[in-house]
Parts: C-alpha cells; sequence; structure tokens
C-alpha cells in the first residue's frame, strides 16, 4: 500500500513538474518534447486508474501522433517566428485569476463529491454478451455509443479537410511533403525494412484483441500512421496524391461501412446503428477493420500536412 | 516465490536502477552531443535490459518472451535514433 502510494506520489510530482517545466520553456521544439513526455506519464497515470484502454489511446494518439503534429507546426512556425512580446501584467493576473477560480471549482467537485457518481457501468456489463464483445470499452465504442463514434470519424475526415484547404490552388490534388532521408542513408531505412513487418503485425493484434482486452481500432490506427510515416520519411514510398481516387476512397471507407451497417440496421434490427444478436460481433468488427483503414490513412496525412505544389521528384 | 528468485529480482533492477542514474548523470553532465547519446543509450539499453531480467522471474514464459520483444524493440529504435542524431550533430558542427 504505502509502494504504491510512494509511486502515485512520484508520478504525480513528476506530472506536475512537467507541465511547469513545458509551460516555462521558450523554445517551440522544447515545449512539444516536454508535451510528449506529459501525455507519457498520464498515461501512467491512466495504467494507475486501470484505464489501460485510455492509456494507450493517449499513448499513440495524444503524445505519438499530437506530438508529432505538434512538431511539424513548430517547425513552420520557425520560419515566422517573431521576438515574444511579453504579456502586460494586468492579462497575466487577469488570465491567472480565471484559471485559479476553475482549479477550485474543480477541486471543491472532486474533493466534496459524496457517494459514487452516477455510472451506467453495471447495465454494460450486464449487457455485453449481446454484443458478443469481451472489452466494455469496445462494446461502448462500437455499440452503445456507436452514434458518437461515426461522428468522431466525420470530425477526423473535416480535420483533415481543414489541413487540406490550407494549401494553394496550384497544389490542390498534389502529394503532400515530408521530410525524407537522403538515398545515402541506410540507418532510417533499415529501421523502416525491419519495422514495417513488426508494426503490421502488432497493428492488427492490437486490432483484434480490441474484442476482448484493451486495445481497439483507434490504437490500431495510429500505430499503422506511424509506420506509414517511418517508410515515407525512410524513402520506400511516397505519400499518394491527395487527389487520387484511391486515397479518397481510403479515406471515407470506415465512415461508409459505419453508415451502411448503421442504415441497414433501420431495417434489419430496428432501429439506426442496431446489430442483430447473431451477427452483432461479425458487423463490429467488420466496422473497425473500415475504420482501422481509414484512420491510419487519416492521421498520417493529418501529419503529412497539406498538398505541396512542389517539383514532384 | 523463493527467496532466491527475490533476491534475484531486487539486485537486477538495482543495477538497472544504477544504470539508469548514471545515464541521465551522464545525460546532464557530458560536455557534447555525442558524448551525452553515448551516455543515453548505452545507459537506457542496460538499464531496461536489467529492469526486463529482473522481471523474468516474476511472470510466465510468454509474458517474460513479451518483455525481451520490448527490449530489443526499444534497442532498435534507440540505436537508430541515436544515429540519425548524431549523423545531424555532426552535419550541424561541419565535420565529415
Amino acid at each position: 500500500m504505502t509502494e504504491t502510494l510512494l509511486f502515485d506520489a512520484a508520478l504525480i510530482a513528476l506530472i506536475l513538474g512537467v507541465t511547469v517545466w513545458t509551460l516555462a520553456v521558450r523554445d517551440t521544439i522544447a515545449a512539444v518534447i516536454g508535451f510528449v513526455v506529459w501525455g507519457l506519464l498520464i498515461a501512467f497515470a491512466w495504467v494507475r486508474l486501470a484505464a489501460v484502454d485510455i492509456a494507450l489511446t493517449e499513448v499513440a494518439i495524444g503524445s505519438g501522433v499530437t506530438g508529432m503534429l505538434l512538431l511539424r507546426a513548430g517547425a513552420q512556425a520557425r520560419k515566422f517566428d517573431a521576438p515574444v512580446k511579453p504579456v502586460n501584467r494586468t492579462t497575466s493576473i487577469i488570465a491567472g485569476a480565471l484559471c485559479g477560480v476553475v482549479f477550485v471549482v474543480l477541486a471543491a467537485v472532486v474533493l466534496l463529491a459524496t457517494g459514487p457518481g452516477p455510472t451506467l457501468a453495471p447495465q454494460v456489463a450486464e449487457s455485453l454478451p449481446l454484443t458478443g464483445l469481451g472489452n466494455p470499452v469496445t462494446a461502448v465504442l462500437l455499440a452503445y455509443r456507436a452514434f458518437d463514434t461515426l461522428l468522431e470519424k466525420v470530425v477526423l475526415m473535416l480535420a483533415l479537410l481543414g489541413v487540406w484547404s490550407v494549401a494553394a490552388d496550384r497544389a490542390w490534388g498534389r502529394p503532400p511533403e515530408l521530410w525524407t532521408a537522403s538515398r545515402r542513408d541506410g540507418v532510417l531505412r533499415f529501421f523502416a525494412q525491419v519495422l514495417a513487418p513488426v508494426g503490421i503485425v502488432f497493428a492488427i493484434y492490437t486490432f483484434w484483441a480490441g474484442a476482448d482486452v484493451p486495445g481497439g481500432a483507434f490504437q490500431a490506427s495510429a500505430v499503422l500512421a506511424a509506420i506509414w510515416l517511418i517508410v515515407v520519411m525512410a524513402g520506400l514510398a511516397r505519400l499518394p496524391a491527395t487527389g487520387s481516387p484511391a486515397l479518397r476512397l481510403s479515406l471515407v471507407a470506415g465512415a461508409a461501412i459505419f453508415l451502411v451497417v448503421g442504415i441497414a440496421g433501420v431495417h434489419i434490427a430496428g432501429a439506426f446503428l442496431a446489430y442483430p444478436p447473431d451477427f452483432a460481433k461479425a458487423l463490429i468488427i467488420a466496422i473497425e477493420a473500415g475504420m482501422v483503414w481509414s484512420v491510419a490513412a487519416t492521421l498520417a496525412l493529418l501529419v503529412a500536412g497539406p498538398p505541396q505544389a512542389g517539383e514532384r521528384r | 516465490m523463493s527467496s532466491v528468485a527475490n533476491l534475484f529480482v531486487i539486485i537486477a533492477v538495482g543495477i538497472a536502477a544504477m544504470f539508469f542514474l548514471a545515464g541521465t548523470v551522464g545525460l546532464l553532465r557530458f560536455p557534447d552531443t555525442l558524448t551525452r547519446l553515448h551516455a543515453l543509450t548505452k545507459a537506457d539499453n542496460l538499464g531496461l535490459g536489467f529492469v526486463v531480467l529482473g522481471l523474468m522471474p516474476l511472470v510466465g514464459v510468454f509474458v517474460a518472451l513479451k518483455l525481451v520483444c520490448i527490449w530489443l524493440l526499444v534497442l532498435f529504435a534507440s540505436a537508430t535514433v541515436s544515429q540519425l542524431i548524431a549523423r545531424s550533430a555532426l552535419r550541424k558542427a561541419g565535420a565529415p
């Protein structure tokens, strides 16, 4: 008991320390690295709270994909870096006071709460067998709250459209550009060649195991996206043109399969996104497979950024 | 669990902690990028290796294999990353 308390205290101290450092550090790239480390520590906190699914997502998407996105954005922003203007005192005091109020209210809500909070966990556990799944988190994402998950897919696609829309007119439909190792550089190439098969197997395992144990489509797609980006950066593959029909189809496949199953549910099972009980698991796996493909493509392209008009190599 | 296994765990994880400590000190105290990378990778690889070794008696065969796989992947990734960082540092310094 004391040991875990000691560990938790150290973890919280570390999280707070890294938070302060990340906010205080002046260099953009250093701040991003602080943010990535912070995400990793937060994932440990989730593990300590027995929420392994969230921990995996935090590491893969919150820390990994977002970290890389921020790194690229930071590198872009560096080109236009103006000297940082000191914030005036009144602004800092007001901002500090507002943050303080939020902190106090949140702390009060947590500390003054009595009894267990409202929960639907018993109902979820009770009807879990109907879905054919063993992991309640996956059941919530793909069965009970499938509509939210469907909309998340759409939001991701909209985000990608937002990134693409900052491209110059003449770049529209061209491929995005990513830093690529020089031809003579064998290190990254070898790394990508060895890692790609391992990563693909791991992603498929994460996706498949997600039905019964922590894991799932989102984490699997983050791994796939990372592998794809490494392969591209190693110079083993090129990013596709953003106008290519195959790519566009890949991006919408996940949401499309989801919608088709959802609409079929109206006729077969009596409600939008309802699954007939005998095929629930098969349908969920089918939706998830489409989702992994589309989300992986979307995440990788989000990181790759808007299409560039530069010469095609 | 036998006390021999217990002792083994404590010694191995203790050695691991020493390596991590030494690596961190090296990272903070060494003068340039290359020596800092040296401290970091040596200590991290051996440190993690000893953590994995120390956890062996506590887990089953399959989990032990998984741990070894994790160690190998980290070795591979950190070796690659330090190569890339070292090359970029050399290029910036104007060396060959």
